[in-house]
């Protein structure tokens, strides 16, 4: 798939080099050119300085052949806005951003826009490292949390559509 | 009316200013203490301390109940966030969003603001207004309800001039609200005869720019500037 990521901090830069290694072709793209120093090295990601959240910084990075397309600036906003321009404008078939507030995550589920919310995915997983300090109870969610390795179903073959 | 207010900067603080006056119930929010401060001390009570992109916040000020929420931060992102939450979590319908980058205008409308103000395309549509070869300005676009308000500048090779608006035949798509002629401002009636260098302001749906542009300024049927969408 061709991949889009608005926001290169810690997050943008480990899943490009998660993406990468699936195979999948990315372009990243930040505001601050040194937050491509983030970046592992060997990395072929396109980068693209510029505003996420611009159209005409998202058309020179490609958005209208991009298969998907993640927002993870440190900006609920810019994350919220970024994607529903993907998804609107530019009929990005797979979408999904970084909320951090819960109750927006809620509210832009219901209309249609998919997320992940950190502050509740992570309270999670304290929440079970806390009740089960010595590790007898595993989840996937908790392997991840933890670094370990865990199968995907065909990660380089994803469907590139949502349902 | 009840009018919730997102930033308090400059256009925000007129805003308040100007809605006080007119005995409407205004509350205002900002972000930034100091900001904050600053603006109750010239505007009292009614200036609160809150990030308006939160359900939370808006649900402290009582969004259920407002008539209107206007969103005039200097951050496009913030303003979307704000007008949208406002809609769908406490059902509010009548949202004002400031765009400061024209280009947002349109994802705004599709995202279902129900009116933007992009100073840029303003002062952008005005210089146009200027210059001859346009002669159709869209003025404002109410993207809800499909209406938009354009202002149309006779030009002496109009096929309308010497007609009488009744004789122009406009489908329902095109309401002439007002003709201005030099300084007078004239209410259209079936009767009232175009001339040259009128300047009428008009309510359009659908195709109506398009039957503007066709009936009164005869120009061909290529689209230059925006349509009501």
């Amino acid at each position: 798939m061709n991949v889009i990521i608005v926001g290169c901090g810690r997050v943008g830069a480990e899943l490009t080099k998660i993406l990468e290694k699936d195979g999948h072709v990315v372009t990243i793209i930040d505001k601050d050119g040194s937050a491509f120093e983030r970046l592992a090295e060997g990395l072929d990601a396109t980068r693209v300085v510029g505003d996420g959240t611009d159209m005409e910084t998202l058309v020179r990075a490609g958005v209208k052949d991009a298969d998907a397309f993640v927002a993870v600036t440190n900006g609920d906003n810019r994350n919220i806005m970024a994607a529903q321009i993907a998804q609107t404008m530019f009929e990005v078939p797979n979408v999904v951003c970084r909320i951090y507030d819960p109750l927006r995550q809620k509210t832009y589920k219901a209309l249609g826009l998919r997320s992940i919310s950190p502050t509740i995915v992570g309270a999670k997983l304290l929440r079970n490292d806390l009740y089960f300090p010595d590790g007898q109870v595993t989840s996937p969610d908790r392997a991840i949390a933890a670094g370990d390795a865990v199968p995907l179903a065909n990660p380089k073959h994803g469907s590139a559509t949502q349902s | 009316m009840y009018i919730i207010i997102g930033g308090g900067g400059q256009v925000g603080y007129y805003l308040t200013r100007e809605l006080m006056r007119q005995d409407h119930e205004v509350l205002l929010l900002d972000k930034d203490a100091a900001r904050v401060v600053e603006l109750t001390a010239e505007l009292g009570a009614v200036v609160k301390r809150g990030d308006a992109c939160e359900a939370r916040t808006l649900e402290s000020v009582g969004c259920e109940r407002a008539d209107m929420v206007i969103a005039v931060t200097g951050d496009d992102e913030d303003n979307l966030v704000i007008c949208q939450v406002a809609k769908e979590r406490f059902g509010r319908e009548k949202t004002i969003a400031r765009v400061n980058n024209p280009a947002n205008e349109k994802l705004f409308q599709k995202l279902g603001i129900y009116i933007t103000v992009s100073p840029t395309n303003n002062i952008l549509h005005l210089i146009e207004a200027q210059i001859p070869h346009h002669k159709l300005v869209p003025l404002i676009t109410l993207s809800r309800v499909g209406l938009g308000l354009v202002e149309v500048t006779i030009p002496a090779s109009s096929p309308a001039i010497n007609k009488s608006i009744r004789a122009l035949e406009l489908p329902a798509t095109v309401n002439i609200a007002l003709i201005v002629r030099g300084d007078a401002n004239i209410t259209p009636e079936g009767d009232t005869v175009i001339q040259s260098e009128d300047r009428l302001f008009a309510l359009t749906t659908e195709n109506g720019d398009q039957v503007l542009r066709e009936r009164i300024l005869a120009e061909d049927t290529v689209v230059t500037t925006d349509t009501v969408e």
